[in-house]
Order: structure tokens, then C-alpha cells, then sequence
């Protein structure tokens, strides 16, 4: 890859990716430890004519991002668990409303004000589940700084195309590591841009009529189409409805855009599972000590293999099915009392043969605290 | 253009009670509109939720109803992107000045180019007769049956402390005057407040045994004055209408300009 070669943290690489992928609008609050998010993007965006706005709150900050990008601006906040708290509701609206927007929760230690300036991976469940209704999300993440950077712009990429909040769920190990970042030229890496209506200005538009393929094409605020916008259930018009068969059809597409393409949006990386009668599934700052251990181990002619998972949600348990379907035991390595776990269990064949290997304790699991889990697991002792 | 050309007729009839005052600011609004010559593909209305905020989806504008309290903030993120638009926020006094009252001061604080517009009913006429901060101390309500013992808001003073360079108040039965005060705030440059006191029937009036719509329509010309009146310094418990603040300040979505410009040539 040809770029320019960078020396930053994970939170500087969420920008890159964020800028490369065309960002206008940001939003936020002070929050360790996604604050360099903002104050990175604070001096970066008014250079490149973009807008950078620290709100009152968390709450307010996702409405704004909302508001920006319905006039056709990419846009996003940066936030931790606290603050992610705090967007929930507006999340929800722009779920319903189906406004293209990103999310970044540099996950700390909870619940509550937790541990600020630590590492956890306890918002799994959060990002999926967090705002009321039923509902779907995406959820991505990733383990090193190139990773986040790509990953940064398949979210906005897949915002684009879904027209969906898109929540990057990264942990304070990624965000605050420094290491190598290659930022490449403009156009190697595909960018998704807003899908506009071709429907001509007199013409009656319906902004919530999705084409055949289900993409909903756009009308910025501020252009030839004048349309309602609202949380509540509504008709083609955007205008607000409580009719059943139009709120059955609306769930239903919501819902469905998501999962039907959940082996398009699904992102990971595997390492050895071929041969491997032990699989280690894990993401995010966890799957670098997990990665480390499987090669320590394949050194010593052990059969261990790796899934690292890049997109959580929608989760594709197909995917572990078959990718596990010839372990003898599974382990999920991730900070969290196995919010990820529980899903692999529920996905494979044999759910007896998964294991957790994790650490609640706000300190970073490493290869040897998993080689030490891994022995207990198949009763080696310590 | 006529009148019923702003409205989307699609959409009626409207939900809101007979006897409701939330039907007049509509009105008063759209004839500010015609008055101002604007074409609708440059206006966004910003709501949240009550009765009064979905007069948004009446109005054939860019019209975005949103979630309770967060109006403003919404309007911000339209403003910033799109500082050329006219945003236009109205409000009740619970989504407004209860749930919302952080958004509030804050856009207020920065002087953002919005207009917000506060229905006034002093009560949640949605969530059906509850007491608002704006209520005010001796009335009654479903969540006050004996007597409500929350003190009200004065949102001009408020407005005014929090930053706001154009605060103005009318009423219901001052429709012209309503008018003339959107106008106003639609061509001042900066954050501006109108509040509006308006009548719910059928909450606040049947709680406080306030009257019919007519008469409480009837109550705000018997009991405001024009700021400055005489009739203000013989009862001082006259509520003052007209404009309390009208100041030009920097505007914020412009100032941004200024970061922009510094940031391009490295100055900080």
C-alpha cells in the first residue's frame, strides 16, 4: 500500500479513517478515553472547511450529528460507556428515522462511571441492545491501528448504504496505543457516497419508499424536496401513522436491511483454522494477546486457530457455526463477564465445548493470562 | 402565495383540541412566512414532542420532528451544517424549558441564528394535565392535585441571562403582534426567543377552572400590557408583551467562519 506512512494513537487513526472517508460534521463531549477523538478532530476538520462543535452533552451532541447530516453532511461523535448512555434514545431515533450517522464508544470499565482510564469490552451487549424497541444496529471494531482506520471507513460506508447509525466500538488499549498507521492515497480505498433521489423538484417525492433493493435514496434538508422527518411509526411521506400494516412493514424493514445482509456487512479475519481443533474467538485489543498466544503455541505444533471478529452486530453465528464446526473446544477471549460468549454458545453445534477466557479487572488480558485460562480449561492446571 | 399553500393538507386534520391556541401561532406563523417573501426550500422547522410541536409537520418546509427536549440541539447540528437555512424551533414550555432547559440556555449561550418559539400553556397537554415549569406556584394539575408547590420560570428573564439577543413575548389574543414579533425574530441575527402565551382548555383551564378557550383568550388581554405601559406602573402584576432584548452580537454559525478561516491559515 502507497500512502503516508504515521506514528499515532488508535483514536488519531479513528480520525484518519473518519477524514479519509469524508467526514464534515463532528459533535462531542469530553470523555476519556475517546477525548482525542474530538480534540484531534477539533483542529483537523475547520482546516479541510468542515465543522467541529463541542455540545452541552452527549445527548446533545447525537441529535446534532443527526440534524447535520439530514442536510447531507457525513457525520459523527466519539463518546465512552457514560456518555453512550447518554445518546441511547437519540440512537433510537436515528435508527428510525434512518439517518446515516457514526458512533465511536472507546469502551472503559462500568457500569457507571467505572473505570475511566481503563480497559473493558463490557458495551457489547449496549451497543446491540441499548436503545428501547426491537431494533437492529451495526457494530464494528477492530485491534490495530491500520484496522481502525479501514474499519473507520467502513462504517461510514456502511451508514451510507443502510442508512443506519453505525457504531464503532473500540476499548482504550486500541484507542491509546501508539503504533504504525498508513494512510493511503485518495481512491484506493472504495467510499460510499449519499444515494440522492433522482425524482425531479414538483414531483411528489417519498422519502421513506425504499427502491427494490431496499436503499432509500435521499433529499438533503435545505433542497427541492420538503419532507417530514419523525421517531414515530410513519407512512412513505415521513408523516406519522398508526396504522398496523404500515408499522408491521416498517419494523420489518428496518430490521430486515440489516440482517439480510449480514454476510455482506460481516468483516473478520481468521488465523489457522484449517487444522486447528482449538478456535480462539475474540476482537478488539483482546484479539492482539489472543493472535500473540495462537502463534506462541503453533510454534510448538499445537493446532489453535483464531477468529477475530471485526463486525459484532449483526453477529453471524452461521459463520461461527461453520467456521467451529470441526473444534473440540472454543474459547472467547474478550474483557467483559461474556457478552460475546453467550453468543457463540447460542451459534454453534456443540455448545458445550465453549470456554471464556477474560479478564473484568480493568487490566489488559495478555497471551500469558490466556495460555494460564486455556490450561485450567482443559484441566492442565496452572 | 396564499396561506393554505404553506400547509400540507394531506396531513389534516390537525390533532389538536378545539379551543386549542397552539392552531393560532400555526397561523400567525405562516402569514410571518408569507410576509418575509422566504421560499419554503429554505426553511427547516425543528420540533421535539407535545401538542405543540407537531405544528412542524403541518408546514410545507424541511420539517424535522424529533425527540423530547432535544430540539435545539438538532436545530444546531441543521444550523452548523447549513448556516444559509432560516431554522425555526418551536417549542412547548415542558419540551422546551423542563426536558430541554440545558439545550436551551446553551443554544442562547452561543447566539446561534434559531428562532425559538415557546407555546406557553403552563402545563403537558399530550401526556394529558400535568404540571410544567411553567405552571407556576398555587395551580393545579393531574401530578398536583392539592396544590402545585413548583415555582415558574420567567422565560424572557432567562432567555436574557443565558445570552439570547432577541427576547420578545405576546399572547394568543395579540395575533398581530405575534406576527410582527416572528418577523422580528426571523430577520435578527442570532439567537431570539418568542414566548407565546397560549391557552389548553383542556387541561390547565378545566384544572384551574380558568374558563373556556374564549375566556382565556379574553384573560391575556386582561391581564398583560405593552412593556412600558402606564398600566404596568398602577399594577405591577401585569405580564409585559412586546420585544425585551433586541442586541446584535457576533452569530455563532458565522463565527465558526472565523475558526475556519484561522484554521486554514494556522493562526491560533
Amino acid at each position: 500500500m502507497t500512502g503516508t506512512l504515521k506514528f499515532v494513537q488508535g483514536n488519531e487513526a479513528c480520525v484518519e479513517g473518519a477524514l479519509y472517508a469524508g467526514l464534515q460534521f463532528f459533535a462531542g463531549y469530553p470523555i476519556t478515553p475517546s477525548t482525542e477523538i474530538a480534540e484531534t478532530l477539533a483542529s483537523k476538520l475547520p482546516q479541510i472547511g468542515g465543522k467541529f462543535i463541542q455540545m452541552e452533552d452527549e445527548i446533545a451532541s447525537m441529535c446534532a450529528i443527526i440534524g447535520a447530516s439530514l442536510t447531507g453532511s457525513k457525520s459523527m461523535t466519539a463518546t465512552s460507556g457514560p456518555g453512550f448512555s447518554l445518546m441511547q434514545e437519540a440512537l433510537g431515533y436515528a435508527i428510525m428515522a434512518e439517518i446515516p450517522c457514526v458512533i465511536a464508544n472507546v469502551q472503559r470499565g462500568g457500569p457507571s462511571t467505572g473505570l475511566p482510564t481503563k480497559v473493558a469490552q463490557g458495551d457489547v451487549m449496549q451497543a446491540r441492545w441499548g436503545t428501547h424497541g426491537d431494533h437492529a444496529i451495526v457494530v464494528l471494531t477492530a485491534s490495530n491501528n491500520q484496522d481502525v482506520f479501514n474499519i473507520t471507513i467502513e462504517a461510514f460506508n456502511v451508514a451510507e448504504t443502510y442508512r443506519t447509525p453505525v457504531i464503532l466500538l473500540f476499548d482504550e488499549v486500541v484507542a491509546h496505543m501508539r503504533e504504525r498507521l498508513t494512510v493511503p492515497e485518495k481512491n484506493e480505498i472504495p467510499l460510499v457516497e449519499r444515494l440522492q433521489t433522482s425524482v425531479k423538484e414538483g414531483v411528489d417525492y417519498h422519502p421513506y419508499l425504499p427502491r427494490e433493493d431496499g436503499r432509500l435514496p435521499m433529499s438533503d434538508f435545505g433542497g427541492v424536496h420538503r419532507y417530514n422527518v419523525t421517531g414515530l411509526y410513519h407512512d412513505m411521506w415521513g408523516f406519522p401513522t398508526a396504522t398496523p400494516a404500515i408499522v408491521d412493514g416498517l419494523i420489518h424493514h428496518l430490521t430486515d436491511k440489516i440482517r439480510n445482509n449480514v454476510h455482506v456487512i460481516t468483516k473478520f479475519k481468521e488465523y489457522y483454522l484449517e487444522d486447528s481443533s482449538t478456535v480462539l474467538i475474540s476482537y478488539g485489543s483482546a484479539a492482539r494477546s489472543a493472535l500473540h498466544h495462537v502463534l506462541n503455541r503453533r510454534k510448538r505444533g499445537e493446532n489453535i486457530g483464531l477468529i477475530e471478529l471485526q463486525t459484532l452486530w449483526p453477529f453471524h453465528g452461521e459463520l461461527i457455526r461453520e467456521k467451529c464446526k470441526n473444534a473440540r473446544l472454543i474459547v472467547v477471549v474478550e474483557m467483559n463477564l461474556g457478552q460475546l460468549y453467550r453468543q457463540v454458545k447460542m451459534a454453534v453445534d456443540r455448545p458445550e465445548r465453549v470456554f471464556l477466557a477474560n479478564r473484568v479487572d480493568g487490566v489488559f488480558i495478555t497471551p500469558t493470562d490466556i495460555k494460564n485460562m486455556l490450561r485450567l480449561i482443559q484441566g492442565r492446571g496452572v | 402565495m396564499a396561506i393554505k399553500d404553506w400547509i400540507r393538507e394531506r396531513f389534516f386534520p390537525h390533532i389538536w383540541c378545539p379551543g386549542c391556541g397552539h392552531g393560532m401561532v400555526l397561523n400567525a406563523l405562516l402569514h410571518t412566512f408569507e410576509s418575509l417573501g422566504i421560499s419554503k426550500n429554505e426553511i427547516v422547522m425543528v420540533s421535539g414532542i407535545g401538542c405543540s410541536s407537531r405544528i412542524s409537520g403541518y408546514v410545507d418546509v424541511h420539517t424535522l420532528h424529533t425527540i423530547h427536549g432535544r430540539a435545539l440541539a438538532f436545530a444546531t447540528g441543521v444550523k452548523m451544517s447549513r448556516p444559509d437555512l432560516n431554522v425555526i424551533v418551536p417549542m412547548g414550555d415542558g419540551d422546551a424549558l423542563a426536558i430541554g432547559g440545558n439545550h436551551f440556555i446553551h443554544s442562547a449561550r452561543r447566539n446561534i441564528n434559531i428562532n425559538a418559539i415557546v407555546m406557553n400553556n403552563r402545563v403537558y397537554g399530550m401526556t394529558g394535565g400535568q404540571y410544567s415549569p411553567l405552571s407556576g406556584y398555587g395551580t393545579l394539575a393531574t401530578t398536583a392535585p392539592f396544590i402545585n408547590i413548583d415555582h415558574a420560570f420567567d422565560i424572557s428573564r432567562l432567555s436574557m441571562a443565558a445570552g439570547a439577543t432577541f427576547v420578545a413575548r405576546t399572547t394568543t389574543y395579540h395575533t398581530k403582534q405575534m406576527s410582527e414579533l416572528f418577523k422580528e425574530a426571523i430577520l435578527h441575527e442570532g439567537f431570539s426567543v418568542v414566548e407565546v402565551l397560549t391557552q389548553c382548555p383542556t387541561y390547565f383551564g378545566r384544572k384551574n377552572k380558568a374558563g373556556n378557550a374564549v375566556e382565556m383568550i379574553k384573560s391575556f388581554k386582561n391581564n398583560t400590557t405593552q412593556i412600558g405601559s402606564k398600566a404596568k406602573e398602577q399594577n405591577p402584576d401585569l405580564i409585559e408583551r412586546g420585544i425585551f432584548l433586541q442586541k446584535d452580537l457576533p452569530e455563532y454559525s458565522r463565527e465558526y467562519d472565523k475558526v475556519i478561516e484561522r484554521a486554514k491559515t494556522k493562526k491560533r
